[in-house]
C-alpha cells in the first residue's frame, strides 16, 4: 500500500510528546525527509494520500506526518522550526503576513489542497424552533439564515440568552463562513449570538452537551453530528461561496527559498495525490486509510459518504448531495490564487481584525505564492490572478454580491452587516 | 516590580504536571500563581486575573481558544494583549520539544520571562522522562506477571518443573526471535482457548 520511508505509525498520536527537530543535512538542501504538521480532517486528504501512497516516494521525499491538536500548535511548531510544511487553514498564511495573532511569524502557501468540505450544522433543538417560525422543508442555505433570524428576534423578546456557536479558529474559513451565513440572514455575528471556539473532533460533543447550538466546522464532524441525531446541517460551503479558499500547505519564506528544489518535488507529489484522490475510484481506499486512528479516527463509512458528497442532514434520513462537495485537483482547486487572499482580507476588515490599507493589502496578497506553483508544475488558470469573484454561473456569493479585488474598501463597506467600526478606517485611507 | 509580583496563569489538564510547575514557581519565589485544569470559563479567569505569564501545555486543544479569546478582546475597551514569547529561539524551540508554550503580556521584559520558561521546559521534561519509567516499569511488571502465569499453566499441563518450564518459554523465544512475554502470552491465550 505504501512505499514511503516512513510508516504510518509515524503520524504521532501524542503531539505534545517530545519531538526531535529533523536532522539537516550539510548538503545543497538538507535531508528529503519533510516534517509535516496536520490537523484530523478529511482536506488534508492530499498530504495525506502523498506520503502514503507514494507519491511522495516518487520524488525522492519522505513525508514525516505529525498529527497536531490546534491550529495555534501547527502556526507556532513552523514557526519554530519543528514543522517544514503544515496543513493549515487558509486565513492562516494571511493572517501571519499582516502581523495578525499571538505570534505571527511569516508564512506563505504555494499550493491549495483543494476545495469544499465545510458546513454548518445548528443543534436540533434550535433547528425545531426554526420548524415552529416557519422553515419550511427543503429550505435552502438562505432562507434557513433568515428565518434564524426570526427565531433569535423572539429569543431576545423573550429575555432568552442568545445562542452560542461554535467555529474553529479566529483566522479560518469558518469563522468568516460561519459570519458570511448569519449576516446574509441579517444576524450580527458579534451582537446577536456568542462566537467561541472549539476544536474540531469535540464539535459533536459540544452539540450533544448542549455547550454551543451550532457549529461550522469542516468534514467529516458536521456528519458525524447529524448522524448522532444532535445536529441538522443547514448549509454547505458550497451553498455559501462554492470557491471559497479552504486549507493550504504553509511554509516559512525563507525555508522555501532556500530549499526551492524541494519544493517543486513537493508540489509535484501533491499535484499527482491530488489528481489521485479526486478520481472516485480511489475513494475507498482513501477513507479506509483516513478513518484510522492515526489520520481522522472517524467511522469510515461517514468518510465515505463525505467524500461522494452525499449528506445525512438529520438522523431521520433527510438527504443531500452535493457533487462537488470535495475538489482536490479539477479546475486548478490548488492554484494559490492571489484574489482569495484578498477576498481573506476583506473578511478580516468587515470583521474589524484588520485596518484597510494598500500596504496591508500588499502584505496580505504576499501570503500566497502562485509563482512557486507555476514554476514547478509548468500550469495554472488562463485567467487573471487578481480576478473578480462570484461573477460567474455555479459560482455565486450566497447574498448575490461580487468580490472586485481592486475596489476591496469599496466592498466591505457595502455590507449591510459588519463590524461597526470599519466604516470610518475605509472611507479614512480608501 | 520585583519578578516576585508577576502574575502566572497555569492551564494544563494534568494535575500532577501542573502542581509541578506551581512549585517550581513558588520554590523561585512567584507567590501569585494560579493553576486550571479545564478551559471552561477561562475568559473570564484572564479577564479578572489580568495574568503577566499564562503558561499552557501544548497537548491541550484550548490554545485554539485562548487565540479568538486575544482576539476578541482587540475590539472592546480593554484589549488583553498576550503573545507567544519569543526571547530566544533556541530556548522556544526547547520549550515546543518539551510540549509547553508561554504566551506573556505585551510590554514585558523578557529577561523576567526567560528564567520562569526555563523551569517550565525542565520540569515538563522531568515528567515526561518520569512517565516514560513509569509506564516501563508498569510494562515490565504486566510481562513478569504474564511469564508466571505461562510457567503455571505449563507446570500443570505438561507435569515441567518451574525451571523447566521458564527454559522452554526461554528457548522458544529465542527460536522464534521474540520475547519471552510473547510467547508466554500465548501460552495464556491458548490455555485459555483450550480449557
Amino acid at each position: 500500500m505504501t512505499t514511503t520511508l516512513i510508516s504510518p505509525g509515524a503520524a504521532s498520536a501524542a503531539p505534545g510528546a517530545a519531538l526531535v527537530a529533523p536532522a539537516r543535512g550539510a548538503k545543497s538542501e538538507g535531508a528529503r525527509v519533510l516534517r509535516a504538521g496536520f490537523i484530523p480532517l478529511v482536506d488534508a486528504s492530499v498530504l495525506i494520500a502523498a506520503a502514503e501512497f507514494g507519491f511522495a516516494a516518487r520524488e525522492g521525499l519522505a513525508l514525516d506526518l505529525v498529527r497536531d491538536v490546534s491550529w495555534a500548535n501547527v502556526r507556532d511548531r513552523l514557526a519554530f522550526r519543528q514543522f517544514d510544511i503544515a496543513h493549515m487553514l487558509s486565513p492562516m498564511p494571511v493572517a501571519s503576513m499582516l502581523g495578525l495573532g499571538s505570534n505571527p511569524s511569516p508564512t506563505i502557501t504555494p499550493f491549495s489542497l483543494g476545495r469544499g468540505g465545510n458546513a454548518i450544522t445548528l443543534s436540533t433543538r434550535l433547528f425545531a424552533r426554526m420548524r415552529d417560525a416557519g422553515a419550511p422543508e427543503g429550505a435552502d442555505a438562505l432562507a434557513h439564515a433568515r428565518v434564524l433570524r426570526r427565531v433569535l428576534d423572539g429569543m431576545r423578546d423573550a429575555g432568552e440568552a442568545p445562542p452560542t456557536f461554535g467555529m474553529t479558529y479566529p483566522f479560518s474559513s469558518h469563522n468568516y463562513e460561519f459570519r458570511y451565513w448569519l449576516a446574509a440572514g441579517g444576524i450580527d455575528p458579534d451582537r446577536d449570538v456568542k462566537l467561541v471556539v472549539v476544536p474540531p473532533p469535540l464539535t459533536s460533543d459540544a452539540l450533544a452537551a448542549g455547550a454551543i447550538d451550532g457549529f461550522c466546522v469542516g468534514a467529516p464532524w458536521n456528519m458525524v453530528a447529524s448522524e448522532r441525531g444532535v445536529g441538522r446541517i443547514v448549509a454547505a460551503k458550497q451553498d455559501i461561496w462554492p470557491s471559497a479558499p479552504e486549507k493550504v500547505i504553509g511554509m516559512r519564506p525563507d525555508w522555501a527559498e532556500s530549499h526551492s528544489e524541494t519544493v517543486s518535488r513537493l508540489l509535484v507529489a501533491l499535484d499527482a495525490a491530488a489528481r489521485w484522490c479526486d478520481r472516485g475510484e480511489n475513494h475507498d481506499e482513501l477513507a479506509t486509510l483516513l478513518a484510522q486512528p492515526n489520520y481522522i479516527a472517524a467511522p469510515v463509512d461517514i468518510i465515505r459518504r463525505v467524500l461522494a458528497g452525499e449528506f445525512s442532514l438529520d438522523d431521520t434520513g433527510e438527504r443531500r448531495v452535493i457533487p462537488d462537495y470535495f475538489t482536490f485537483h479539477g479546475g486548478f482547486a490548488n492554484y494559490p490564487r492571489p484574489s482569495h487572499a484578498l477576498w481573506t482580507y476583506s473578511q478580516m476588515l468587515r470583521w474589524g481584525q484588520a485596518e484597510w490599507s494598500p500596504v496591508l493589502a500588499e502584505k496580505a496578497l504576499s501570503a500566497y505564492r502562485p509563482d512557486l506553483y507555476r514554476a514547478a508544475l509548468g500550469t495554472g488558470p488562463a485567467d487573471a490572478d487578481l480576478r473578480a469573484e462570484g461573477t460567474s454561473f455555479g459560482d455565486r456569493f450566497m447574498d448575490g454580491f461580487t468580490f472586485d479585488p481592486q475596489a476591496v474598501p469599496d466592498y466591505v463597506a457595502a455590507f449591510p452587516v459588519r463590524y461597526e467600526q470599519v466604516a470610518g478606517s475605509l472611507s479614512d485611507d480608501a | 516590580m520585583r519578578h516576585a509580583d508577576l502574575t502566572i496563569l497555569v492551564i494544563d489538564e494534568n494535575a500532577i504536571r501542573s502542581s509541578i510547575i506551581e512549585e517550581g514557581l513558588r520554590e523561585a519565589g512567584h507567590l501569585k500563581v494560579t493553576v486550571i485544569h479545564e478551559m471552561n470559563g477561562v475568559a473570564r479567569i484572564i479577564e479578572t486575573l489580568k495574568p503577566d505569564v499564562i503558561i499552557i501545555d501544548l497537548e491541550n486543544p484550548g490554545r485554539d481558544m485562548m487565540e479568538h479569546l486575544f482576539q476578541l478582546t482587540r475590539t472592546v475597551s480593554r484589549p488583553i494583549a498576550m503573545f507567544v514569547d519569543r526571547s530566544d529561539t533556541a530556548s522556544i524551540e526547547a520549550a515546543v520539544d518539551a510540549g509547553v508554550s508561554a504566551y506573556i503580556v505585551d510590554g514585558l521584559r523578557k529577561e523576567r520571562v526567560k528564567p520562569i520558561l526555563d523551569m517550565a521546559v525542565s520540569r515538563f521534561n522531568a515528567f515526561s522522562r518520569l512517565q516514560r519509567e513509569l509506564a516501563e516499569a508498569r510494562s515490565a511488571l504486566e510481562e513478569r506477571k504474564v511469564v508466571e502465569r505461562a510457567k503455571g499453566i505449563m507446570m500443570k499441563m505438561r507435569g515441567l518443573s518451574e525451571e523447566e518450564a521458564f527454559t522452554l518459554l526461554r528457548q522458544t523465544a529465542m527460536n522464534e526471535k521474540k520475547k519471552i512475554a510473547d510467547i508466554a502470552q500465548s501460552v495464556v491465550t491458548a490455555a485459555g482457548l483450550l480449557t
